[in-house]
């Protein structure tokens, strides 16, 4: 499965310290890619409490727009500096995120706030299935290939190990990302009454906050943060059709193991998911894919409410 | 209720038309409707959770056990029997679900629809891990005999087909007294209120046991079913996306009748067969449209259209 999208195991045969710093290091940046792509899963449902099945096709959606515009700025002019590449590819997150969510939240989501979680599921299950053929009739069926931005960087070794710098990048992404989330949740005002709309809706509208306006940002901001995922992770992989579908499982099972909706959730579900997938990959390659969901159903198991999740009173 | 009522009259009836229809139809009809049947089944599974109020995106995962099954006890076991290979699915699947349920039935909403996801999911992963399984590719179903008698090309398929018809109207004949019996009300009522139900001194989490497993059993065989007539098993069958057109078709149907899967079932298979010869790229699109249409104009699905004009007439 190409949902890796970072390059796994190198150099298998080498001293046990190596592989422990390969298991770290390679899980570090599949934890990282994994907190990019979770973040705006678990700001939505968060907020809005709609667990967002559409997540994978606005990452899709990042990934082609950004591919299909970083090839054709490198095709169309040659000698234009190639570190432009990266603001095209932020930019086209923000763009792409930006207009999607918002014809989204405006055009469908906004009529069906007074439904039920499981319905809202439902509803996004449609907003997938649409998306998924939306976005092959707008970039059609071929792969796109974007390595420029992915090699442009080249490469560093750590110890004896060499990695690509855009992956160490890709980190320093995520932790950008994480602290942005954290600060507006915290530190500002907005974030303030964000906090106070995820504790009590009804309270929050009772105390003049217009809630209608928080949940259209958020769902924006939340369908950015899904397509800056998938623009950031085009250089490295082959866009195609199916990698949103294959990316929403993965997801979810970073933000249920977190617990639904929590920030600080996301990252140590990403780091869990990642650094044990990782162990996977370099201890025992069959149980790849399998060990990512016996995370997600173990923690399930023991704390439904995942990791940092609240538990919620039964009401009569 | 002791008797066969009019529904069950008519299921049957139904069913003895199909299984008519296998000598006078054309054989890519059969085909299709064998395949809608099968599917039907599991659909049936979703549908009986979803009356509970519990939307299973992982029903993948018995259809995927009952379709191996018949694979592996072919291959590995030296079963070659169809209605052995069913049986075998048939108690793999239930006995999967007995120890897995005690797991599920402690979750509601999102967190079962993501758990049942995630275990799919995780069969999945196994198979497409395992070369001993066939992995991506899967493999073929070959040399399976119906009591001792063994059929060639096309008659295989109708003896497929006649299987699935008379093994789909059991079924539903079943799940119609059970949803009409006690244990199928008191699930509505959980749907409603489980604590309430709770305090009526009936416990919500066994009950929801027992539906578990008839929803592993019958998905497992519509998996077989499936597996028989296709002749092939991969495992994409327990890939979400396959859950997810379980659950479509169970919304498009709706809960309200046991036959709703069924017609459902069948008017997806017809839709999407067409659909993909005219609109090769637009087809989930078309799903999806749909989808949200029934959800905001028809919230108990086509089923209610039926009925809401004979209570008119009425």
């Amino acid at each position: 499965m190409n949902v890796g999208a970072l390059p796994p195991a190198r150099m298998r045969r080498l001293t046990d310290m190596t592989t422990f710093y390969a298991i770290l290091m390679d899980g570090m940046i599949y934890a990282s890619w994994l907190f990019l792509v979770a973040a705006g899963l678990t700001v939505i449902y968060g907020v809005m409490r709609i667990l967002n099945m559409a997540h994978g096709s606005f990452y899709a959606i990042g990934a082609y727009s950004a591919a299909s515009l970083v090839g054709w700025y490198f095709s169309s002019n040659g000698e234009a500096n190639p570190y432009w590449s990266y603001a095209i590819l932020v930019g086209c997150a923000l763009l792409a995120g930006l207009v999607v969510g918002f014809v989204i939240e405006q055009g469908l989501l906004r009529f069906m706030y007074k439904r039920n979680e499981l319905l809202m599921v439902i509803v996004t299950y449609a907003l997938l299935l649409i998306l998924e053929d939306a976005t092959k009739l707008v970039f059609g069926v071929d792969p796109y290939f974007t390595y420029q931005p992915y090699s442009l960087l080249g490469r560093s070794m750590i110890g004896e190990l060499a990695f690509a710098n855009y992956d160490l990048a890709l980190v320093g992404a995520s932790v950008v990302v994480g602290g942005l989330c954290w600060f507006v949740l915290n530190r500002t005002h907005t974030g303030k009454v964000l906090r106070a709309v995820i504790h009590d809706r009804e309270i929050a509208v009772a105390m003049g906050v217009n809630v209608r306006l928080m949940f259209a940002g958020t769902f924006i901001v939340g369908t950015t943060l899904g397509a800056l995922a998938g623009a950031l992770t085009a250089p490295s992989i082959s866009v195609s059709p199916g990698i949103g579908v294959e990316v929403i499982v993965l997801a979810f099972a970073v933000v249920v193991v977190g617990g639904l909706g929590s920030i600080e959730g996301a990252v140590v579900g990403a780091l869990l998911v990642g650094l044990t997938r990782s162990m996977a990959v370099h201890l025992a390659p069959e149980i790849e894919l399998f060990v990512i969901y016996g995370v997600m159903s173990l923690v399930l198991a023991v704390r439904p409410q995942g990791l940092f999740g609240r538990t919620v009173a039964r009401k009569i | 209720m002791t008797y066969i009522d009019r529904t069950g009259l008519w299921l049957i009836a139904t069913a003895a038309i199909l299984v008519a229809g296998a000598f006078v139809l054309p054989h890519w009809l059969t085909f299709i409707l064998t395949l809608a049947l099968a599917k039907a089944l599991v659909v049936q599974g979703v549908v009986v959770q979803m009356r509970a109020g519990l939307v299973s995106f992982g029903q993948g995962l018995f259809f995927c056990v009952g379709g191996y099954a018949i694979g592996l006890g072919g291959n590995l076991l030296g079963i070659h029997d169809a209605f052995a290979l069913l049986a075998l699915g048939l108690v793999a699947s239930v006995g999967l679900a007995a120890v897995i349920g005690l797991l599920m039935t402690r979750y509601r909403d999102i967190f079962f629809a993501m758990l049942s996801l995630a275990l799919s999911m995780i069969l999945f992963g196994v198979l497409v891990k395992s070369q001993t399984l066939g992995s991506t590719d899967g493999f073929n179903v070959h040399g399976v005999s119906y009591l001792g008698v063994t059929f060639d090309g096309a008659n295989q398929k109708i003896a497929v087909y006649i299987l699935t018809v008379v093994v789909s109207c059991a079924c539903a004949l079943f799940l119609y007294r059970s949803q009409h019996a006690g244990i199928g009300r008191v699930c509505e009522a959980i749907r409603e209120n489980e604590i309430r139900v709770e305090y009526l001194g009936l416990s919500p989490r066994w009950i929801l046991y027992a539906q578990y497993l008839v929803a592993a059993a019958v998905s497992a065989l519509g998996g077989g079913l499936t597996a028989l007539a296709t002749g092939h098993i991969d495992p994409e069958m327990a890939f979400w996306t396959t859950s997810g057109e379980f659950v479509f078709i169970a919304l498009l149907g709706g809960t309200m009748h046991v036959a709703a899967p069924f017609v459902a079932a069948v008017l997806f298979a017809f839709v999407r067969t067409y659909a993909i010869e005219f609109t090769p790229h637009t087809w989930q699109m078309i799903l999806g449209l749909v989808l949200l249409g029934i959800i905001i104009f028809l919230p108990k699905g086509l089923w209610s259209l039926v009925s809401r004009n004979r209570r008119v007439k009425a």
